[in-house]
């Protein structure tokens, strides 16, 4: 019997890898869900006057999209999210600017096109803090009394979409 | 057009790969020679038609073609000639077209030099590896083609990453795989020995220098990826435990494992099934790291683009190649009979030890890389397994291994008496522990740990010392070492050189992170660092802040250290690139952090003394030197044409 047991391990180990591959190691349960939003107070991008505050976005549901314009990842993203912004059922993202110390945010949107309702911008990475962001993209559902419900990290593309904020976004009756 | 030619070529090799993987070993097994000799062409073909499309890859890149979407993901107009060719290996799709190519030449090298081998056996073999480039070359056809066009494709790519443009990136990936790849051979000739049922020392002797050739590869990118990382990173670290690199250690230790198994397997015709069953373990923790690097189950600092399709077909190929291996292995075992007897005190009974606490290592770095997934498996959370359990379980493991290592070269095949090599080995000993007592004493604050590393050390240098004065008695005689003994020495000085290296950054680093404004000053391990402000620099695909400190050493002798902050024009990132001053037994290592003020006066500088770091990697060089050596020791070539000439023979008397 002893001579198939390294296969009985490996088929133990496949298993696991099996299951893996359906988990997201980078995925850290986020401790905000179920609380409420931490305030964001910041000028916007491209009109320095006007200022962004998460009350803005009271009695409605919505998303709070991280990223920043050096982010590769976020550049695939933006595709979706420029689909996102033509639904009519889709609820308003609104795309914290992260870490942008070169300003590029508002010449790259220009360029490619804007998805967000208001860009607010966090050069120093303190409201990201607030938020327990890690890196881009990160996306935050937020409901309509600004308790926040969904935490995503990696890009938004079709398949995360349908699979996790549909189904938390009808729950919430959006 | 060319890329379209790429994909054509590889299509082409897919199906050379498929005849090299079918027909010789459907041949092998029902005797018809014309089959079986249809392995070597189909090997030749294969390995040309990769390198084809490898070729249309490198046009690609080096034209500027962004239609190409790999390229315009990895490479920019502006980015050095050379490092548009080392970004064809850079990408997930182009690594995997790389390791094809290092799969397809090693089959041909196998197909080459193995003139000497039964037919039947190199059909087996090239048949074997044959079916291991379906896989990967099928792989790169179906998920991950690195021809995909996009049109109208942008005017301008999104440049290769930046911790990628480094010397030592450029020659990494090629050793690793290289290393990776290689033990795919000796996989394959222990699939073959299974499916012919003749597990006898030949298989051993022939597959034994083929593995020490990849191992010694492995070693050399496993040291270069830890180079990179101390010099690139930007914080003096050469070793994070990181699952990538325990995706490299793992088949190394492995490696390690098998080398020496085959030592007995080939002389004393021992050990057969524990060898056979290594060389397949070896090489599916090869294929485990392209798993766990491509797959994103495990999170890394290296992360390849992440795509849960691909990770499920490399796992079913997974699936294939080691679970029908290892299937083959358990249906056969019975058939390997047990070889020459030894006692408990021999040599063949050290290199036992050897291997076993060499394979529970890889246990236990398995055991900690996976553990996290594990974990999340079975849903009981989240969390990450980090240096310290390494360092708490491999150090006690290993350091063992390391003083059996010295025994062993001085033991004689099937017994020898305990009492006469304690004699024969007092001194050293002596010596040894002396050293380990005493060293540490010349530095500040005794250390337990750099006291055992120092002993095992020296231990080990001092046992090929001996090995060396029992062999040769004159000079002249020294000239007439076979290259294997000379290999096998060298390889284990080298590591007593690297666990000396190890043992001293380790217990002896010093790091200060200090604020420093213009003309401040610093002490550090007797050196005197004035910082003397930045200055902007223009690279030729980025602008760079560089500082300036002068660093006054005891006595009147100066050099200045520029670190760099560079920020890359088309992705916009910020990298650190530290400043070495390496000498033989220390290096002085200066790094920028943030600017603290705004007129860039003030900066956050990080200072690190490394004491011998540098024997770290001299020790791994000492390793790859005598890998090489001992794999191209005369005695395999004279056996070959021996072997070559009977053949010959026996085929004019037909």
């Amino acid at each position: 019997m002893k001579r198939w047991l390294p296969l009985g391990i490996f088929l133990v180990l496949i298993g696991f890898f099996a299951k893996g591959l359906f988990l997201n190691p980078r995925e850290v349960p986020s401790p905000l869900i179920g609380r409420p939003a931490p305030v964001i107070s910041l000028p916007v991008v491209g009109d320095a006057q006007r200022a962004f505050t998460t009350a803005d976005m009271k009695g409605q549901v919505w998303l709070l999209n991280v990223w920043a314009p050096w982010c590769v990842s976020c550049r695939e993203e933006h595709k979706f999210l420029m689909a996102l912004a033509q639904s009519r059922t889709a609820p308003p993202v609104v795309g914290l600017n992260w870490k942008d110390r070169n300003r590029d945010a508002e010449r790259l949107l220009a360029f490619t096109g804007n998805p967000y309702v208001a860009v607010p911008d966090d050069p120093s990475g303190r409201a990201g803090i607030d938020w327990g962001v890690t890196g881009t993209p990160e996306t935050f559902l937020i409901d309509r009394d600004g308790i926040v419900r969904l935490k995503h990290v990696g890009p938004i593309d079709p398949v995360v979409w349908q699979s996790k904020f549909v189904p938390k976004l009808k729950a919430l009756g959006a | 057009m060319i890329p379209e030619i790429g994909t054509f070529a590889l299509i082409c090799s897919l199906l050379l790969a498929l005849i090299q993987g079918v027909l010789p070993l459907a041949g092998a097994q029902c005797g018809r020679l014309a089959w079986m000799a249809v392995a070597r062409p189909a090997a030749w073909g294969q390995f040309s038609f990769t390198l084809v499309a490898y070729g249309c890859l490198v046009y690609a890149f080096l034209s500027n073609d962004f239609t190409v979407i790999n390229v315009a993901s990895n490479s920019y107009s502006e980015l050095p000639a050379f490092y548009r060719i080392t970004a064809t290996w850079g990408s997930h799709e182009g690594s995997l077209l790389f390791w094809a190519l290092i799969l397809a030449g090693w089959t041909v090298a196998v197909a080459a030099f193995s003139r000497a081998l039964p037919l039947e056996m190199v059909a087996r073999v090239l048949g074997v590896m044959g079916l291991i480039s379906v896989g990967f070359l099928s792989l790169l056809l179906l998920t991950s083609s690195p021809f995909l066009r996009q049109f109208p494709g942008p005017a301008e790519g999104s440049d290769l990453n930046p911790l990628l443009q480094d010397w030592g990136m450029i020659v990494h990936p090629p050793m690793l795989y290289m290393g990776y790849v290689g033990f795919a051979v000796a996989f394959a000739f222990a699939v073959a020995a299974l499916l012919s049922g003749r597990l006898d020392a030949a298989w051993a002797r022939w597959s034994r220098p083929w593995t020490t050739v990849a191992w010694a590869f492995l070693t050399f990118g496993v040291a270069l990826g830890s180079w990179w990382a101390y010099r690139e990173l930007g914080w003096g670290g050469w070793w994070f435990w990181d699952p990538v690199e325990n995706a490299s250690f793992m088949p190394w230790l492995a490696g390690t494992a098998l080398m020496h198994s085959l030592a007995v397997a080939e002389k004393r015709g021992a050990f057969k099934a524990w060898t056979v069953l290594l060389a397949l373990l070896t090489f599916s923790l090869s294929l485990l790291g392209t798993f766990l690097v491509r797959s994103g189950v495990l999170s890394s600092v290296h992360a390849f683009a992440v795509d849960p399709e691909r990770g499920a077909y490399i796992l079913g190929f997974m699936v294939v190649v080691v679970g029908g291996s290892l299937a083959l292995f358990a249906w056969r075992a019975p058939r390997m009979i047990a070889g020459g007897a030894f006692t408990w005190f021999s040599r063949e009974s050290l290199l036992l030890a050897n291997n076993v606490v060499l394979m529970a290592s890889v246990a236990a770095v398995l055991l900690g890389t996976l553990y996290p997934l594990f974990i999340d498996a079975l849903g009981l959370g989240k969390l990450s397994v980090g240096p310290p359990y390494f360092n708490a379980v491999f150090v006690p493991l290993i350091t063992p291994a390391l003083f059996l290592m010295g025994v062993g070269p001085l033991v004689r095949w099937k017994g020898d008496s305990l009492p006469d090599v304690t004699v024969r080995l007092r001194w050293a000993l002596g010596v040894s522990v002396a050293t380990g007592l005493l060293l540490p004493l010349t530095h500040e604050g005794y250390k337990p740990w750099a006291a055992l590393g120092l002993a095992v050390s020296m231990w080990i240098a001092l046992t090929v010392v001996i090995a060396f004065r029992e062999r040769v008695k004159s000079l002249r005689q020294l000239a007439s070492l076979p290259r294997a003994f000379w290999g096998m020495h060298l390889a284990h000085l080298g590591l007593a050189v690297g666990v000396a290296g190890i043992t001293m950054v380790v217990n002896y680093e010093q790091e200060l992170d200090v604020r420093m404004n213009v003309g401040d000053q610093a002490q550090m391990a007797g050196y005197t660092l004035t910082f003397m402000g930045v200055e902007q620099v223009e690279g030729p695909n980025f602008r760079a802040t560089r500082g300036s400190v002068v660093v006054k050493e005891d006595g009147d002798k100066q050099f200045v250290l520029r670190p760099e902050k560079r920020i890359y024009d088309a992705s916009g990132s910020v990298m650190t690139e530290a400043a070495v001053r390496p000498s033989a037994f220390s290096d002085l290592y200066v790094s920028l952090g943030e600017p603290l003020n705004a007129e860039l006066t003030t900066w956050a500088v990080r200072l690190y003394y490394k004491p011998f770091v540098n024997w770290l990697w001299l020790g791994a060089l000492l390793m790859v030197v005598g890998g090489f050596l001992a794999a191209f020791d005369r005695r395999y070539r004279v056996a070959a044409r021996e072997r070559a000439a009977a053949g010959a023979a026996a085929a004019q008397g037909a």
